[in-house]
């Protein structure tokens, strides 16, 4: 019963909005939560514009008028004034009918948002940092539990749990096609479900300011087939590909001989510091620091010689490296996909 | 007293009428009774003024001489703030710009925050009250006048307190609202947060003060006559105001205060790994922070309904509903500050109670915006530049507050919470709700404050230059929030399309600008060359109006008797007056609170420099308690030292009766 | 002569909270650990040892936010596995007064980066000089001897000592009974 009001309004936001929705809009729901949201949204647009319209056509009635105002100010019509009373009050009437219409709408469109995860098959802790989303894949076995960064991979089509916590500020998680927004609260484990109807990449960002770098701390969600995703779990699990080639080997051994090794982790290295994102299939994101720079040799190397310049205030140092140095860890990181 | 009872000159110092305030007649000065006019200025000229010189000036308690103060100030940090959100469009103006750094960016937008909401919005309501109530209400001055000058000078060294810090690169940056853990003690290092902490401690004490002094101004001052029925509306609105002042306030003190206790002492209440939480930051904030809209907005709907019946040219059409709307905003504001936390993951049925209060809170808004529209449906109203404002008002406010309504429903707000519609959001409802009836009010109330008229047509263009610039930019804001940007952002990527838009916002946000610009040359035209605006330039009804512009430093030359709601319209002679009043003292008339009886004879404070000592060490201390908790002890002995001075009793007979 | 005083007491309270609250993220000379000398003998017990200076030390050792960058790294790099949140444990304590190799940044900065007798590891190559001395202004707040205005303040953890911006003044810390 909702779907054609919802198609015709998402019709006409599309006209209206053409070639301006997409990838972080809300406007562009990809999933059952945004879309009960974005129909919620249009909606209520159309029903505050016609108010509102009303209001303002109410408002230059006066204007249009033939007569003037009185000259006497306390000359007051007695009948005219039960006849205004009468309009006001069937105005607030209205005013309430329409409140309590969409109370009772907003409960049940929140009802229907609680219900979409209730046989989630998988979970995923998300747990912020200043200025990256580290992510874990929980499962029953201990060996299968994956953690990587930034990107979060899904089943399209399936409904997946989220546990958001932070272990510094408040961040708050969003991806505007897909869901609303909710909070990672240090202390507090928020659950968050969500669904793709169909696979694709879906941009996210924090929304909750969270210090020098909340501009710059994105996340995708990828949402694949079943048994992509599967694959991709599998892939993931494994340790990092030996470097290929001498600049790559010379990157390993520099990787853990400079700071690189005190903070981040490679699986199957000695790397193991859980302070800053895990690196051990780097090569196989779509972006570098938390969305900001799209996985490239060049944005690598631009990333590792000055990460000040491009993410000023965040915690990864500008490490003192040559020439060389810097070209055979890219070289090295490049290849760990 | 029944209505027959005020209709001429009374002597009120009649035992029957006036037998608490009694003093023994030797003792007794000479009245205003019977004295004539010019002579009567002489005496009560020479008793009210504020005394000459530069410690004179800084010893002033006339409320109006306070007020001005007060207006300018708010004004000054109102173009401040601004010139923070124009340094901030530049940096937004397209993607990936380099001008402004996070660092600065952070400190701008949060001093554009809390510059706009703590120093420039609040501070200007209650200001304008200052001026206008004691007049509104026929007095010679408002209550405790020496708190009211103390509340100013509180106010002046908070405001610099934080531009100086700005100025020395330690102004907070953490948002006006200051999160913990982000503004806690791990994650914001050095003073910046504790400047935020102490910055609202200032502003909450100096806006306690003024609001205190306004309600017992209302209650005990109004002139005979002025039952509770016949109280204007510009005043209900600054008394709910300055309740709801009372009652929220002390929650962000509060919250600041622990804030500053978890950074300097070391406590633990927002430390979760101690037992504390994250959260309760939010709620006290919070219960505060929603009624801090309705304290900026309240005092604007008493502003438009000042304005609409003087241009409608009739009196407000549902003064009683208007009365009662006021008083359950009031209360039901204090219902629904959860409505700020819905992305936190609170239990949903939770949630969707505060949804019902936050819609329930349009009704009374609603009835508001209808009593409105009504009185100006009695015929083609006189438009002038405040109308015009008035009328910016409805087109803008009505547009926030149903946006705010959409606010109010948990699944949209979890979409469009903490991005640019909510930033367009409530710039609608503040600037639109708040600003605009500001500036209707100041080209309404300039003739009175300054005795001159401003220009009409400077006015007109001001009005569209700022509705035009206000629309341009924000209405954009919605888009941009709806396709995913969220707010306090120093920049964002090129490939998600927020360039142009952003660009256009940039350029409306210059033209709003703009306006200001040409307001203050039109204040300044105005004051330096405008027209002569005589008592009532407008032909309004209410008390304001029946005196001089700009007034005496007395007010009124004999207290005014209130007839009807609109004095000045019922009685187009001459407008009763009491009298009995003596002349070489400070006396007030003193009503009771609802009939407004006549009462007791009161003396108002007299200038004293102690209220300005009394500020300065209490901002010393608040400024010495960001570097240690000692300053508590130590700044508790020049407080005490300025309060007895403050207080010492003079040897006047009345003080020790 | 007013107007001098006025210049002046501003001029101060400039220099005092630059100096205390700028966060500068990006250090002018991201080449620096390599073409530092290394030092002849590292067995030099309490003494000072000469030094060249590029008034690294100064920018870092007042500065909150260097500081409490060094107080998340000093948590970050596990320092507390010896040093035991600065009681002591295998390391030696770095809340008391005492001092093996000297309590000045250089020194500080020399323990880390090349490491000192009987365990401490040399972190040089692994730490970026920066960070050396953003762990050396920390190290020296946790005995008192950075300003408590700048000095870190408590983390939103268990409690383990009190807060560094309330240790005790360094001039009377170990006079206590």
């Amino acid at each position: 019963m909702k779907r054609p009001v919802s198609m015709a309004f998402a019709t006409a936001g599309a006209l209206l909005l053409q070639g301006c929705a997409g990838w972080q809009s809300v406007l562009d729901p990809k999933g059952p939560a945004a879309s009960e949201q974005a129909w919620l949204i249009w909606f209520f647009t159309g029903l505050c514009a016609v108010v509102w319209v009303l209001v303002m056509i109410a408002l230059a009635a006066p204007l249009m008028m033939r007569s003037r105002a009185q000259a006497e100010p306390l000359a007051i019509d007695a009948g005219a004034e039960g006849r205004k009373l009468r309009v006001v009050l069937t105005a607030v009437a209205v005013t309430a009918a329409i409140l309590i219409g969409l109370t009772l709408l907003s409960f049940f469109a929140n009802r229907t948002l609680a219900a979409i995860g209730s046989d989630a098959s998988l979970t995923i802790r998300v747990t912020g940092h200043q200025w990256w989303w580290e992510v874990r894949y929980e499962d029953a076995t201990p060996s299968r539990i994956l953690t990587t960064a930034n990107e979060i991979h899904i089943p399209a089509g399936e409904p997946v749990r989220l546990l958001l916590t932070s272990t510094d500020v408040i961040h708050s998680f969003w991806i505007p096609s897909l869901s609303g927004k909710l909070d990672l609260i240090p202390g507090h484990i928020n659950v968050l479900d969500i669904k793709a109807d169909k696979p694709g990449v879906y941009r996210g960002q924090c929304a909750e300011f969270c210090g020098a770098q909340h501009a710059n701390m994105g996340t995708f969600i990828i949402a694949e087939p079943r048994a992509k995703f599967d694959a991709w779990w599998n892939d993931q699990l494994q340790p990092a590909v030996a470097p290929a080639g001498d600049e790559a080997k010379a990157g390993e051994d520099l990787f853990l001989r400079r700071p690189c090794v005190m903070c981040h982790r490679i699986g199957g290295t000695p790397a193991g510091g859980t302070v800053a994102p895990d690196l051990t299939h780097i090569a196989s994101r779509k972006t570098l620091a938390a969305g900001t720079l799209t996985m490239s040799r060049g944005n690598l190397a631009a990333w590792i010689a000055d990460p000040q310049g491009v993410k000023p205030g965040s915690h990864m140092p500008v490490v003192d490296l040559d020439g060389d140095e810097l070209n055979a860890i890219v070289a090295y990181l490049e290849g760990l996909k | 007293m029944s209505s027959a009872d005020i209709t001429g000159d009374r002597d009120i110092s009649k035992p029957d009428t006036a037998s608490k305030g009694d003093i023994a007649p030797e003792r007794d000065g000479p009245r205003d009774t019977g004295m004539d006019d010019a002579r009567l200025h002489r005496w009560l000229e020479r008793t009210w003024r504020t005394p000459p010189g530069i410690v004179g000036a800084l010893s002033s308690v006339d409320h109006k001489v306070i007020a001005r103060r007060y207006l300018i100030t708010a004004f000054v940090f109102l173009c401040l703030g601004g010139l923070n959100a124009i340094a901030m469009r530049i940096q937004l103006s397209g993607p990936q710009r380099g001008l402004i750094g996070p660092d600065l960016y952070n400190q701008l937008f949060t001093m554009h925050g809390v510059t706009m909401m703590f120093l420039f919005a609040v501070p200007i309501v209650q200001a304008t009250g200052i001026y206008l109530v004691p007049l509104m209400v026929g007095t010679r001055n408002i209550a405790f006048p020496r708190l009211n000058a103390f509340g100013y000078w509180i106010y002046v060294s908070g405001g610099v307190f934080a531009w100086v810090s700005f100025a020395l690169n330690m102004a907070p940056d953490v948002g006006w609202f200051a999160y913990v853990p982000l503004s806690g003690p791990e994650f914001a290092p050095g003073k910046r947060a504790d400047v935020w902490a102490q910055m609202i401690t200032y502003t909450e004490v100096s806006s306690l003060a003024v609001a205190v002094a306004t309600i017992v101004t209302v209650f005990k001052q109004r002139a005979p006559g002025m039952s509770l029925d016949k109280i204007p509306l510009y005043v209900w609105a600054m008394l709910v105001t300055s309740f709801v002042v009372v009652f929220a306030m002390p929650a962000v003190m509060i919250t600041s205060t622990f804030l500053i206790l978890d950074r300097l002492v070391g406590t633990h209440i927002f430390n979760p790994a101690e037992g504390g939480d994250v959260l309760l930051f939010q709620h006290l904030f919070w219960f505060f922070g929603h009624p801090e809209v309705y304290i900026i907005f309240l005092p604007a709907t008493g502003m438009v309904s000042s304005i609409i019946p003087v241009f409608a040219r009739r009196p407000t059409f549902g003064h009683l509903g208007l009365v009662l709307s006021l008083v359950a905003v009031g209360f039901l504001s204090f219902g629904l500050w959860v409505h700020h936390m819905f992305a936190t993951g609170l239990p949903k049925l939770g949630a969707s109670f505060f949804t019902a209060s936050s819609m329930m809170i349009a009704i009374p808004n609603g009835v508001q915006i209808f009593c409105w529209l009504a009185t100006l449906w009695d015929g083609r109203p006189v438009v002038r530049t405040p109308l015009l404002f008035v009328f910016g008002f409805f087109f803008i406010f009505v547009i926030g507050g149903l946006t705010g309504v959409m606010l109010a429903s948990v699944p949209l707000d979890l979409q469009v919470h903490d991005t640019y519609f909510v930033v367009a959001h409530f710039h609608y409802v503040l600037i639109g709700g708040s600003v605009f009836p500001l500036l209707g009010a100041a080209y309404f109330w300039f003739p009175k404050i300054s005795g001159r008229m401003m220009s009409e047509r400077l006015g007109r263009w001001h009005f569209w230059l700022a509705f035009i610039g206000f629309n341009a930019t924000f209405f954009p804001m919605h888009l941009v929030g709806l396709w995913g940007m969220p707010r306090r952002v120093y920049t964002y990527p090129a490939e998600l399309g927020w360039g142009n838009i952003n660009l256009f916002i940039s350029a409306g946000a210059v033209l709003f600008f703009l306006s200001f610009v040409l307001f203050i040359f039109n204040l300044a035209h105005g004051a330096l060359k405008g027209a002569p605006a005589g008592n009532n330039p407008w032909n309004a009804g209410t008390l304001e109006w029946a005196t001089s512009s700009p007034p005496p430093s007395y007010n009124f030359a004999r207290i005014p008797i209130a007839t009807h709601v609109e004095p000045l319209w019922a009685e187009r002679e001459a407008l009763p007056v009491a009298t009995g009043l003596r002349v070489d003292a400070r006396e007030l008339l003193i009503s009771t609170v609802a009939e407004a009886h006549p009462d007791i004879r009161e003396k108002s404070a007299a200038p004293s420099i102690w209220p300005l000592l009394a500020a300065i060490s209490v901002g010393a201390t608040f400024v010495y308690s960001i570097f240690t908790p000692w300053a508590v002890v130590w700044g508790a002995a020049p407080i005490a030292i300025t309060l007895i001075g403050w207080f010492w009793p003079k040897g006047d007979p009345e003080d020790e009766e | 002569m007013i107007r001098r005083v006025a210049v002046l007491v501003s001029a101060t309270l400039v220099l005092a909270a630059c100096q205390r609250e700028e966060r500068d993220t990006r250090p002018q000379s991201a080449l620096g650990s390599g073409e530092q000398p290394t030092p002849v003998t590292t067995l030099e017990p309490g003494g000072e040892r000469p030094f060249h200076t590029d008034n690294k030390a100064a920018s870092f050792e007042a500065n909150a936010f260097h500081m409490s960058e060094g107080k998340r790294l000093f948590s970050w790099f596990n320092c507390s596995g010896c040093h035991a949140n600065g009681g002591g444990g295998m390391g030696p304590a770095l809340m008391d007064e005492k001092w093996i190799y000297g309590s000045s940044m250089e020194s500080i900065h020399a323990t880390i980066r090349d490491g000192r007798p009987n365990g401490m590891p040399s972190f040089r190559d692994k730490i970026p000089d920066d960070q050396i001395w953003e762990l050396a202004a920390y190290v020296r707040s946790l005995s008192g001897n950075a300003p408590s205005s700048a000095a870190p303040q408590r983390n939103d953890d268990m409690m383990v000592h009190p807060s560094e911006n309330r240790m005790p003044d360094a001039a009377t810390l170990g006079k206590s009974p």
